[in-house]
């Protein structure tokens, strides 16, 4: 009664994972690996609208002195200040949320490389479960604090809207791309410390985070709109206050998801060859 | 007690210099990382003159004197706040059964001296300002005062995050808001704020007494809250108070503490 095709049989053959399951599964798992820690989450939503409401009135000071500057009013500038704050945890703009740096030094890397999956999508899956669920817990709190306290502005219709989620969805995907680089970087360096803060200052002043990047003056200003940190915090932050061209916004966008996923796609290979298990 | 606090610091010193590559670089990654907020000041002031009746130098000047505070706190007391990893670790009750007071095992755990990059980042800040504003030297006198009184200030309030985190054991980070947060609150002249949260950071949390009210005085400006000219002067017995304070909530904290576990 154990024959191939009968029930006993297909009940102890280990189910095979289908592709597209494999990696939704991953997605909820990442989801619920953070969701555990629920405390932490809103203690981050709390400190992060904190700094938000502080930052607010920085701008609304600067606006005050120049109105219309960079084509923001005041309310724009408010909204931009709390959605950056929004931004933080979900695209991860302080670095690391991968676990790979870790499993790199302590060697575990070579049990992730053997497996039947690409490690790149496997990351990408799970990190897209952290962004998903640190959207809900650390993004939103964030836009309520600063709706109530100072008012923010709400994207006008569907289709901004559909912008709006296409925009955030490709940054969280970008801002992995380029920390899934700078994970496997440690393969070369051994130490990841210093990458990191060259990243922190990456994503967060040259991302728009700190500042719009409109701000930024002369040919500074034109240099940095143009870099891929860009497309992490201004270009969805532009999409969400309806001042940017959707196409062209999203279509920069995509085009530095591409590239950094590519050059992600080729470390990939690369580190197939350079893997060296410490110690063994 | 100071010498216990430096021979702690010297061993974590040996520890860290160990690696005298890595030294050098991570005291070089404070310095730039610290920078990043001078760059949002610059920034700012790129698109204007003047930030709510405050120029550049001036902003400059009230962010370096904090700055010099914080950094100094965030380097030898900071650590306070690793309380509740303690609590979860179990460590806590080993550090409590050593004859040495814990506030100080705790200020010294894992003391980072590469964190000194950010202290000389905010003092080079700080010099730019007081060289560029030629500030009356009949009240520079002030200037070591306002920064040693934030000294304290800092210190008070790191010491209350850690006694906070007896209670906030499972969501430490809370506290980073009152600790970090002060720091970015006093990076830019009070008068961008409303005046609500102004009087609360007045009266209540007393941060203004870091920079903003002897800073006034420094620079030879009213206050445009129209707070009367003694408060200026009130920051050292306001710092006093908060430190009273902070180690009444220390030793409560502490005295309340129960070892998790058998």
């Amino acid at each position: 009664m154990c024959g191939p095709g009968t029930e006993r049989h297909r009940a102890i053959t280990p189910r095979r994972c289908q592709t597209i399951p494999l990696y939704a599964r991953l997605v909820r798992y990442g989801f619920r690996k953070h969701a555990t820690y629920l405390g932490a989450a809103l203690a981050g939503a709390f400190t992060n609208s904190v700094f938000g409401v502080l930052r607010a009135y920085v701008l609304i000071a600067l606006w005050q002195a120049r109105p219309g500057l960079a084509g923001y009013d005041v309310t724009d500038a408010v909204t931009f200040c709390f959605l950056t704050q929004a931004f933080i945890a979900p695209m991860q703009l302080f670095g690391g949320g991968l676990t790979i740096p870790e499993r790199i030094r302590s060697g575990d890397i070579a049990l992730d490389l053997v497996r039947p999956a690409s490690l790149q999508l496997w990351t990408l899956s799970e990190d897209i479960g952290r962004a998903a669920y640190l959207f809900l817990v650390r993004g939103i709190p964030p836009m309520l604090i600063g709706a109530v306290l100072f008012g923010i502005k709400v994207p006008a219709g569907a289709g901004q809207w559909a912008a709006v989620v296409a925009g955030l969805a490709i940054a969280v995907v970008l801002s992995f791309a380029w920390r899934y680089l700078l994970a496997l970087s440690v393969c070369w360096l051994l130490d990841d410390r210093g990458v990191q803060v060259l990243s922190l200052v990456l994503m967060t002043f040259f991302s728009g985070m700190m500042v719009p990047l409109h701000l930024f003056p002369g040919a500074f200003g034109d240099i940095v709109a143009v870099l891929p940190w860009a497309a992490m915090v201004q270009v969805p932050a532009d999409l969400y206050l309806g001042k940017a061209d959707v196409v062209e916004a999203l279509a920069f966008q995509v085009f530095w998801a591409v590239v950094l996923l590519g050059l992600g796609a080729l470390g990939t290979r690369a580190i197939r060859h350079k893997v060296v298990i410490q110690g063994g | 007690m100071v010498r216990t606090y430096l021979l702690l610091v010297w061993t974590w010193t040996r520890s860290a210099a160990a690696y005298p590559a890595s030294f050098v670089m991570m005291t070089l990654f404070g310095f730039i990382t610290a920078a990043i907020d001078v760059g949002v000041i610059l920034v700012v002031f790129a698109n204007t003159t003047s930030l709510a009746g405050f120029s550049r130098e001036e902003v400059l000047f009230l962010y370096g004197a904090a700055s010099v505070s914080f950094t100094v706190c965030d380097t030898f007391v900071s650590n306070l706040d690793r309380v509740s990893q303690h609590i979860k670790a179990g460590t806590l009750d080993t550090i409590l059964i050593r004859p040495v007071s814990p506030w100080l095992q705790l200020a010294t755990d894992r003391f980072n001296p590469t964190r000194i990059g950010r202290i000389v980042q905010a003092g080079l800040v700080l010099g730019y300002a007081i060289a560029a504003l030629g500030i009356d030297p009949r009240r520079a006198w002030m200037i070591p005062v306002m920064v040693i009184t934030g000294i304290v200030i800092f210190a008070a309030l790191w010491t209350l995050a850690g006694a906070a985190q007896f209670l906030l054991t499972d969501a430490p980070e809370v506290v980073n808001s009152f600790t970090y947060g002060s720091q970015q609150l006093n990076q830019y002249p009070l008068s961008i704020y409303a005046r609500d949260l102004v009087a609360g950071v007045t009266y209540v949390l007393p941060l203004a007494f870091i920079n903003w009210q002897p800073g006034l005085y420094v620079l030879g400006r009213a206050d445009p809250f129209g707070t009367p000219e003694f408060m200026r002067f009130l920051g050292p017995a306001v710092a006093l108070v908060l430190a009273l304070v902070a180690g009444f909530a220390w030793r409560q904290g502490v005295r309340h503490y129960r070892s998790t576990g058998s």
